[in-house]
């Protein structure tokens, strides 16, 4: 992007300052070079997003920013609902409550490379991955409600993962306000046999080894030590998410001028957070949220069985549980004012500081983990909130590498076998039912992760704790 | 370039479908199989079921993603690949078929899920008598 459409306010911080119809500013935080790299698009839809009704403070963008459907990914934007706020299917996004959860196993990284390919094999096994996969339980249409109130809650108490594991998760492993009854039967039949599976897509299920701590003070409450392995994985809601992002997308897009709101981009659609449109997406997109937080709990109980089948002794301790495509209520202050917003985070990480009193209780002093998944040929991160995070974008951070390159693009450059091994040789073991899948996930269609990390350290977004490095990804 | 077809355009994070024809019907076809492209080779797909699909609304491009995601909600609900796909349309309505088979993955390869159809690039147009219907899809 041309640097001289910005007021530059630091190193980090990048302003666009209201014209035309915007209601507030808008800030992407990024490094000279991630800025110039950014696609033009971002600056046209974080300019949207702040045109729309009951818009607080600023419209946002993290270092990972790409071009999304009406909120750029990377995107974040807070709404009040006592002026006229709005919740947005497309500040939501697809993949609802898409996320990425970390867990410690006590083992060296010599132990699991000594026996590298047989793990890989008992993961891709255990793991259902990719398309048509199913997984292993079956829901009625009792149990499917049951499951879309208590998320996490109801896995554990269905038998997969544990007690412990629920204070490691966002809303301690449930969402409230989930409303069973606004999710459409289509969207219940599309999950019906999806309960415990990966996807596809940048989806994945990692065995990392930790190479850095830059932390130590946090890395010793999250449970990580160098050379230590840690199990990552990352996805969502699965075809419901999807189905409800689709439905209420057009619902809110016909109803958007009934609300008297003026669409800049037809993937804004939204509608006011006091209307019964507005309502009913939220009580739909937290049930959403409950079923990607179910899921999870679902493949880590699949992991460990795998896991421990083959390391008895190892213990797959849930480090945290992010989501970073939410919309939730959250008390934030607003020139020294608290106040009760709505917070998009389209493609961002929720990253409370220490002291937050939404933070079990492990993690009051270090802050929130914030888990960043790279790709699989480079290297994740693991960062924590910090108190200057409120002051930026709402406690919010970026959420991996951002796509540089389209599918498109990728599948012309490299074919998916001459990556596998590549990899190979290079010591990560790939496994993904789909070669093509992963030439569309080629570790340089990415951002440079570490990039964007440096930038969200640096802009105060969230600071660094350590740096993970991939052993075996398990592509979808 | 004469007669139907379909291909792929840029998208940064997913991927752009488009379909022309010489209606807007045969477009509409033409974006369902570049749909299905996405996925996997639709010359691997044998069209042996049948499956009907309706919908309706207000605008052509609306009904165009309508379109789209009916055929995505039908391959996920019945883990299911089309190949073949026909459309009538008639005012706001659409009466669609699509034939296919199950999903093999070792026969299919099937490369990524589609999520959904989405309003980026959303384009139902007739230029220089042939038509156009395009849209990003979410993967």
């Amino acid at each position: 992007m041309d640097l001289n459409l910005f007021t530059r306010h630091d190193a980090y911080r990048w302003q666009i300052n209201p014209r035309g119809r915007m209601r507030v500013p808008a800030v992407i935080f990024a490094d000279e070079q991630l800025i110039r790299e950014m696609d033009d698009k971002v600056y046209e839809q974080v300019t949207n997003v702040a045109t729309l009704p009951g818009i607080v403070q600023a419209s946002y963008a993290m270092p990972d920013a790409h071009w999304g459907y009406g909120f750029p990914i990377g995107g974040v934007a807070a709404f009040d609902p006592d002026e006229g706020g709005v919740v947005s299917a497309g500040g939501v996004g697809f993949d609802i409550s898409c996320g990425v959860r970390t867990m410690t196993t006590s083992l060296a990284a010599g132990e699991v490379l000594a026996r590298q390919q047989e793990v890989a094999i008992a993961l891709a096994r255990a793991i259902p991955a990719g398309v048509g996969s199913t997984g292993g339980l079956r829901l009625d249409a009792r149990e499917m409600d049951a499951m879309l109130a208590g998320g996490a809650r109801w896995a554990v108490a269905q038998g997969y993962g544990t007690r412990e594991d629920l204070l490691r998760i966002e809303e301690g492993g449930r969402m409230s306000g989930a409303v069973p009854e606004e999710v459409s039967d289509h969207a219940k039949k599309r999950q019906r046999d999806e309960m415990g599976t990966l996807g596809s897509g940048n989806h994945y299920l990692e065995v990392q080894q930790v190479m850095d701590i830059y932390d130590p003070g946090a890395a010793a409450l999250f449970g990580l030590r160098t050379g230590e392995v840690v199990i990552s994985i990352h996805c969502g809601s699965r075809g419901l998410g999807h189905q409800i992002g689709t439905e209420f997308m057009k619902r809110m897009a016909m109803a958007a001028s009934r609300y008297g709101i003026q669409l800049p981009d037809r993937e804004l659609a939204c509608a006011p957070i006091n209307s019964p449109d507005g309502q009913a997406y939220l009580g739909a997109m937290r049930a959403a949220i409950n079923c990607a937080l179910a899921n999870r709990e679902i493949l880590t109980h699949l992991t460990r069985e795998a896991f421990t089948d083959l390391f008895p002794r190892a213990e797959l301790m849930l480090l945290y549980d992010v989501s970073h495509n939410t919309c939730k209520l959250e008390e934030h202050e607003v020139e020294g004012r608290r106040r009760h917003l709505y917070i998009h985070r389209k493609g961002a990480t929720r990253a409370f500081g220490p002291g937050h009193a939404e933070l079990p209780e492990i993690y009051r002093d270090s802050g929130q983990p914030v888990l960043i998944g790279g790709t699989m040929g480079t290297e994740s991160y693991i960062l924590a909130g910090t108190a200057a995070s409120e002051s930026q974008a709402f406690s919010s951070a970026c959420h991996g590498a951002g796509r540089a390159m389209s599918r498109h693009a990728a599948l012309k450059k490299w074919r998916g076998r001459q990556l596998v091994d590549e990899l190979a040789g290079r010591g990560i073991l790939i496994r993904s039912p789909s070669s093509r899948g992963v030439a569309e996930e080629a570790p340089g269609a990415y951002k440079d992760v570490s990039a964007v990390v440096e930038a969200a350290h640096q802009a105060g977004l969230a600071k660094k704790v350590a740096r993970v490095e991939p052993l075996i990804c398990i592509k979808g | 370039m004469a007669g139907a077809g379909w291909e792929h355009f840029h998208h940064v994070a997913d991927i752009g479908v488009r379909g022309h024809g010489a209606t807007v019907e045969e477009a509409f076809v033409q974006a369902a199989l570049a749909l299905t492209a996405v996925i996997a080779d639709p010359e691997t797909i044998s069209p042996t079921i049948s499956v009907s699909v309706q919908c309706e609304a207000p605008e052509p491009d609306l009904l165009l993603v309508d379109w789209l995601n009916a055929i995505i909600y039908e391959m996920a609900v019945r883990s299911m690949l089309f190949s073949r796909f026909a459309v009538t349309i008639s005012g706001q309505r659409l009466t669609g078929r699509a034939w296919g088979e199950r999903v093999e993955v070792a026969r299919h390869r099937p490369a990524v899920e589609v999520k959904g159809a989405t309003y980026t690039a959303l384009r139902v147009a007739e230029e220089d008598g042939r038509w156009l219907a395009q849209c990003v899809v979410d993967v």
